[in-house]
């Protein structure tokens, strides 16, 4: 049997649950699905506070600010959640498939946003593989989610905000960090993370990189070496940091694949963080009816996403004839939000993607190039 | 180690139960995954590669990637990181790759 | 540099850093945010508004000093932890330092705490007039440490025992 919805929104992280929201706000009925068996994505182990506007809960928590919003999310009439709910498929026919709880569902939406996030990106060195080299990610679910000191003494390697940020969180769960060393000759994060993480005694090191890992049948320390401005290993420059944890902070990567699946127009974006859906101004992709919201269209903050999430929201509800004119008002508030977000020099290189982005899509469409 | 303090969180784990990895009992909580609870008995090592034989970890904790396959009740290729903890289950190390019963 | 290390130069503190006649007339709030980001809750802390995130959101915060009374609402409502208050009239010799706090143990009022430098080197153990907790949904304390005047600069985090002693 195939189930009609109207919204089908894929994934209950920051994006998706701010989708559900908004087109639920316009009268849209929303089926939200989340694989996890909670809804808030990534935003359950994010301890420190976040920045922005009021708008995005700027202060508050990210454990806080998923809660609000699941929480909106679970008690709006017009929204559905279901958990341990994966979307597995987009279909030529408008089909849908969800792996629920082991059952295969059919779901028939009348428009499906896509806010699936995104993955770590791993990093090539001898002995990688040993046990007790994760992402830096991972080791925030264990010791944020689950309460499990994840480690005695960890080498944080990336100095962008989740490394940064995650060195600060093992101090606050007890752990020891040996160090954050990071390839550019410059720190890729906020500097006031970077600057609370060494008045607590933790060094940043950039320009140096992990030349191995080392270890009997777990890991027991690192080799690290510094980088000349050629990024090549500069010799006699070596040093052993013993640990049994490393944590791999060098970035993320959009989770495009039902976007792929899907045939959905893509391309290659350095400056998105990978392979990206092509999305319009209402973060729609070239696939009518499908559109792209959160850091699978580009990895960003958490405040990004949550206002893609209401701008994809929005713009779906309104095209299905929920409030039209309000909708567009609300679209091109959320866009305004965004411009302002990314303005600063911290947005540079996401706007520099979406110029690129902009320029493909005109292209596609037969138009002049990004306005 | 489990947290016991924190300046931020509170952990509400659920129940204490017994479990089983590679026929010895492990505690665990109801509200964690089974990566989660054998890393909290200093279990770090969940399986070897299936060409290389060598030991592997978990790496992702979010269910993304495949790093920690292991065999649950008899079912292989289990990502433990987003299973959760069961009384009584049997979690094991899985030979090589694991095939899927149909039944 | 701090866009090396983390570390905050002379120069960096330097812009930030009321004058002397201001400072010599009691507390006031320092914002070591150097960095362009898009984040504003600081000025919206403020009930005399006295911090500004002007013309945009990404602007670095600016406090008027004549305007602040160095109540240190914004210490603890800062996401980066970057806002400090400084008084150097608390006593003779002593000056009062507010600043972010989010480990355990939390210090107790006329415990001694270490002081710590921007670059987390020990710089002292002085004694907490107050640590005032940031309530169930900031979280963050705001701990005032007496520190001797020509540190009141220099000391801008604490270790307090435990796992971050060292000892």
């Amino acid at each position: 049997m195939i189930r009609e919805v109207e919204i089908l929104v894929a994934g209950g992280g920051p994006a998706g649950l701010c989708a559900a929201a908004a087109a639920a706000s316009l009268g849209a009925k929303v089926l939200l699905c989340e694989r996890s068996d909670v809804p808030g994505g990534q935003l359950v182990k994010q301890t420190h506070k976040f920045f922005g506007s009021e708008k995005q809960y700027a202060g508050d928590r990210g454990i806080h600010i998923g809660r609000t919003l699941a929480d909106a999310a679970v008690n709006h009439p017009n929204i559905e959640i279901l958990t341990d709910a994966a979307v597995l498929g987009i279909y030529e026919d408008g089909v849908v498939t969800v792996l629920y709880k082991n059952q295969h569902l059919k779901i028939r939406p009348k428009r499906t946003i896509v806010a699936t996030g995104a993955a770590e990106k791993f990093l090539a060195f001898p002995n990688n593989d040993l046990p007790g080299i994760y992402g830096a990610g991972a080791v925030q679910t264990l010791m944020n989610v689950h309460g499990v000191k994840p480690a005695e003494r960890v080498l944080m390697v990336g100095a962008g905000n989740i490394g940064l940020i995650v060195s600060y969180q093992l101090l606050q769960a007890g752990v020891e960090v040996a160090g954050v060393i990071e390839a550019a000759p410059r720190i890729g994060g906020y500097l006031v993370h970077a600057s609370k993480l060494r008045r607590a005694g933790v060094p940043i090191r950039t320009g140096y990189t992990i030349k191995e890992a080392y270890g009997n049948g777990k890991l027991e320390g690192a080799v690290i070496c510094r980088l000349d401005e050629n990024w090549k290993p500069v010799p006699g420059t070596e040093e052993d940091i013993r640990c049994d944890t490393i944590c791999l902070a060098v970035g993320l990567t959009p989770l495009a694949e039902l976007c792929w699946q899907a045939g959905c127009q893509m391309a290659f974006i350095r400056e998105l963080s990978g392979h990206v859906p092509v999305v319009d101004g209402n973060l729609e992709t070239s696939i009518p009816g499908l559109y792209a919201a959160g850091d699978i269209s580009g990895i960003e903050e958490a405040s990004a996403a949550m206002v893609e999430g209401r701008l994809a929201g929005y713009a779906a509800a309104g095209s299905l004839g929920y409030e039209p004119q309000k909708a567009g008002e609300l679209r091109q508030g959320a866009a305004e939000e965004l411009a302002e977000l990314r303005s600063g020099p911290a947005g540079a290189r996401i706007m520099a993607g979406l110029e690129k982005a902009a320029a493909l899509l005109a292209a596609r469409k037969g138009g002049a190039g990004p306005c | 180690m489990r947290i016991e303090q924190h300046p931020i969180l509170e952990f509400d784990r659920g129940e204490k139960v017994v479990f089983f990895f590679n026929g010895q009992p492990v505690d665990g909580y109801t509200s964690e995954t089974i990566a989660a609870a054998l890393h909290a008995a200093g279990i770090r090592e969940l399986g070897h590669s299936p060409e290389l034989h060598r030991p592997r970890g978990l790496f992702c904790a979010i269910g993304n990637c495949s790093s920690c396959f292991m065999t649950v009740d008899g079912q292989p290729n289990v990502r433990v990181c987003v299973t959760k903890v069961k009384a009584g289950m049997r979690v094991e190390e899985q030979a090589g790759k694991g095939v899927v019963s149909l039944d | 540099m701090l866009i090396q290390d983390g570390i905050p130069t002379r120069e960096d503190i330097q812009s930030v850093t009321p004058p002397a006649h201001r400072l010599a007339q009691g507390a006031v709030a320092i914002a070591e945010c150097f960095q362009k980001i898009p984040c504003n809750p600081c000025a919206k802390a403020c009930v005399k508004k006295a911090i500004r995130v002007e013309p945009d959101i990404n602007a670095t915060p600016k406090v008027d000093f004549d305007i602040c009374n160095g109540c240190g609402a914004c210490v603890a409502r800062c996401p980066g932890l970057a806002i400090f208050v400084v008084d150097m009239t608390y006593s003779g010799g002593e000056a009062l330092v507010k600043l972010p706090f989010e480990f355990l143990p939390v210090p107790q009022e006329g415990q001694l705490a270490c002081g710590l430098s921007r670059s987390g080197e020990e710089l002292g153990w002085f004694p907490v007039v107050k640590a005032v907790s940031g309530g169930k949904r900031n979280m963050t304390c705001t701990i005032s440490l007496a520190v001797p005047k020509e540190l009141a600069m220099e000391v801008r985090n604490i270790k307090v025992g435990g796992y971050r002693d060292g000892r």
